[in-house]
């Protein structure tokens, strides 16, 4: 388990386990999990608030047979799904894996300039999420967010104004920050970075790139 | 508001009744379980804006899956309760997004899965105690609660600070966390 500095907030994690969080979320929250127990057993506690409000919410009628329609599901066996292959840990956690098709090696760059590669994974809803790839030294263009964008680090480090990242920890980025991470020198560093609406870029050149970068 | 909150022996008898359907396929303990959780599983699935047929339907697979994961379930890691949660929020984000959660890696809990009593009496009592302050919340903190686990609010209009004793349900997993990674080195 790496050293973990920067964790998930508290309203990341309960909206995580109230399921209401958009699919690139939640993809960022699982992989984080994967490698933090502090966060790991967070969750546990807000999905304990969830059974606790399940008793408390009150009851709504069932139909009249359910019960017996309920028996009759579990008589026809197993509903159809696809078992999600096992997954070794390897650069990359296993959810991470599962949207990737594998680990890093499986990863389909496209270069953004600059030297650095991102690879946009596929999910559902308005927040996207992306891999991204820097170079040693090199600096992922200033952006400012609308939204939130958590950033975390699979490989390498980055810094920004605000501190160090290194693997495993996320950073939590709110629409006032605009913030300049820099790759630490040596390693390639790796993110995983979603965002729940397009980044804001401050330069001029960037902002006429972005809707072709598609960030 | 539904304020009846549960004792501890009705949550044991509850863990004990997964352990039945799990070791001899109990219908009985099932049937017991499904008139006390499927009412609740419904009335939540819409308060958080599932139409009556959605949400019946959904309840139905929750508690299908729960007969057939029921040797998933880990009485020392959660209350009954908790685990159905889990469940009926997977099975509501499989429906709606036709695609499963992303979730963190398993861990191999080994050995000590084999559960003793004392653990399994610990994680239940400390629902209780959830379950109770939750029960004497001042309406209006409750409601931010509640507005967060049906969906109303998104997770930058979430505010985590519940005032409920979460701590020790989160002390108690960090602590067997922390033995099993000992185990594992």
């Amino acid at each position: 388990m790496p050293q973990i500095k920067h964790h998930l907030t508290d309203a990341l994690l309960m909206g995580y386990s109230a399921g209401t969080l958009p699919e690139a979320f939640d993809l960022v929250v699982a992989t984080h999990i994967s490698v933090c127990d502090e966060c790991r057993a967070q969750m546990h506690s807000f999905d304990a608030l969830g059974g606790a409000l399940i008793e408390e919410t009150g009851t709504m009628a069932i139909a009249e047979g359910c019960l017996e329609a309920t028996f009759a599901q579990i008589a026809r066996g197993d509903k159809k799904t696809e078992a999600r292959p096992i997954r070794k840990r390897g650069t990359f956690p296993a959810p991470l894996q599962d949207y990737v098709g594998g680990d890093l090696d499986a990863v389909k760059w496209r270069r953004v300039g600059g030297g650095v590669s991102d690879a946009l994974l596929k999910t559902s809803g308005q927040a996207a999420v992306r891999l991204l790839r820097i170079p040693g030294g090199v600096a992922v263009p200033d952006h400012g967010h609308r939204g939130t964008e958590l950033t975390l680090v699979l490989q390498g480090a980055f810094r920004d104004a605000s501190d160090r990242f290194g693997v495993g920890d996320v950073e939590v980025a709110d629409d006032a920050m605009v913030h300049k991470p820099v790759a630490e020198a040596g390693a390639e560093c790796i993110c995983l970075a979603a965002t729940d609406a397009p980044l804001r870029f401050s330069g001029l050149i960037p902002r006429i790139a972005q809707p072709f970068l598609r960030i | 508001m539904n304020v009846t909150v549960t004792d501890l022996s009705k949550r044991l008898e509850w863990v004990a009744q997964i352990e039945a359907i799990r070791d001899r396929q109990d219908k009985q303990a099932f049937a017991e379980l499904f008139r006390h959780f499927a009412p609740r599983v419904k009335a939540f699935l819409m308060k958080s804006g599932s139409t009556a047929d959605f949400a019946e339907e959904c309840t139905q697979d929750v508690m299908a899956t729960l007969w057939r994961k029921a040797h998933m379930f880990d009485g020392t890691k959660a209350s009954v309760s908790t685990w159905i949660f889990t469940i009926a929020r997977n099975r509501k984000i499989d429906m709606i997004r036709k695609d499963r959660r992303p979730e963190p890696e398993d861990l191999n809990w080994g050995p000590e899965t084999e559960s003793s009593a004392a653990e399994i009496m610990a994680i239940q009592q400390d629902s209780d105690e959830l379950a109770r302050a939750l029960s004497t919340l001042p309406d209006k903190q409750r409601k931010l609660i509640e507005r967060a686990y049906f969906g109303e609010l998104s997770h930058s209009e979430i505010a985590a600070e519940t005032g409920l004793p979460l701590g020790t349900i989160k002390s108690r997993i960090r602590l067997a966390l922390d033995r099993l990674r000992h185990a594992m080195t």
